[in-house]
């Protein structure tokens, strides 16, 4: 089975010019304890790329061009990292993975991770939801329900739409035996 | 004053003046470990007709800390006559991009970027 639903372009990451993954194993030390890892590689990713966008202090639209990249890979790397570590199938044997690939006009974040069965299912009900109704409006309902539960689901890709102007797209397959997602978030620069 | 906060944030409600102050980076994991910083939010909602949000040194805000903010927004929202305003910094590029939504939730909020 290998069933891809939303924009999920064929990137290879030696398609870009720089890359760079990271990789954890979801069951290695509990949750709340992993938790901070996150924002660590997500500041790592935003930080490395700082690089290759220098700001020039007698060019202000160098400065806003370096936080506005560092901040958009950051918040998405950050989700794409929160959303692994929480939905991912902590009994099985693959890797929870991001791969942030700078391409000469976009940067492509790749998040790899087992689920199982039920997890596949459930997300495939959002990716559903999120095909067939207006992202604008949907973003807007979802902050609406925030108010009624204390479920935040789905906002992190419904901002990366709405925010971040980003196309989404997800690979789902089965191939080693276990369930797989690959997400692939793209955003110009 | 009440005030919240860890080794990368910090909530500040300071009541003499009806506002609270938001700094640092704030990724908590889920609604529930929002949920002190929710109480206060109601709190100061409770206890004011005005309030304002000083979020200009908020670094960064994951999602569920978008939908924080958002169930704030909507409790007061249904409080007649409050009056809501958010200060955001326009040099933090998550604020330019995501707090207009909180004034689409709420037509009255008066949201300033400086």
């Amino acid at each position: 089975m290998n069933e891809v639903f939303g924009e999920f372009e064929e990137i290879r990451p030696e398609q870009g010019t720089e890359h760079m993954s990271l990789a954890f194993k979801p069951s290695s030390v509990p949750l709340k304890q992993r938790w901070r890892n996150n924002g660590l590689s997500a500041d790592f990713l935003g930080d490395y790329l700082t690089t290759f966008f220098p700001k020039k202090s007698d060019d202000p639209k160098t400065v806003k061009k370096q936080a506005v990249v560092r901040d958009a890979a950051t918040y998405i790397a950050n989700e794409l990292l929160e959303n692994a570590m929480k939905y991912s199938n902590e009994d099985g044997n693959i890797l929870n993975s991001i791969n942030l690939t700078l391409m000469e006009d976009r940067l492509v974040f790749t998040e790899i991770n087992g689920i199982t069965k039920q997890q596949e299912m459930d997300f495939k009900a959002f990716i559903d939801e999120l095909e067939n109704n207006d992202p604008d409006e949907l973003f807007m309902k979802k902050l609406e329900e925030s108010a009624m539960s204390d479920s935040s689901s789905g906002l992190g890709y419904l901002t990366m739409l709405n925010d971040y102007q980003a196309t989404l797209g997800w690979q789902f397959d089965d191939a080693s035996g276990e369930h797989k997602v690959t997400t692939r978030v793209v955003i110009s620069i | 004053m009440n005030l919240i906060e860890d080794e990368n944030y910090k909530v500040s409600y300071q009541q003499e003046d009806a506002l609270v102050v938001f700094s640092g980076t704030l990724r908590l994991g889920g609604m529930s470990e929002y949920a002190p910083i929710v109480e206060c939010l109601q709190k100061a909602v409770s206890e004011t007709g005005s309030l304002t949000l000083n979020l200009k040194d908020l670094d960064f805000l994951n999602s569920s800390g978008i939908a924080m903010l958002s169930k704030f927004v909507i409790s007061a929202r249904n409080k007649e006559d409050f009056e809501l305003s958010i200060l955001g910094s326009n040099e933090t590029p998550w604020q330019e991009k995501s707090l207009k939504n909180l004034q689409r939730l709420m037509p009255s909020l008066t949201l300033r970027l400086e």
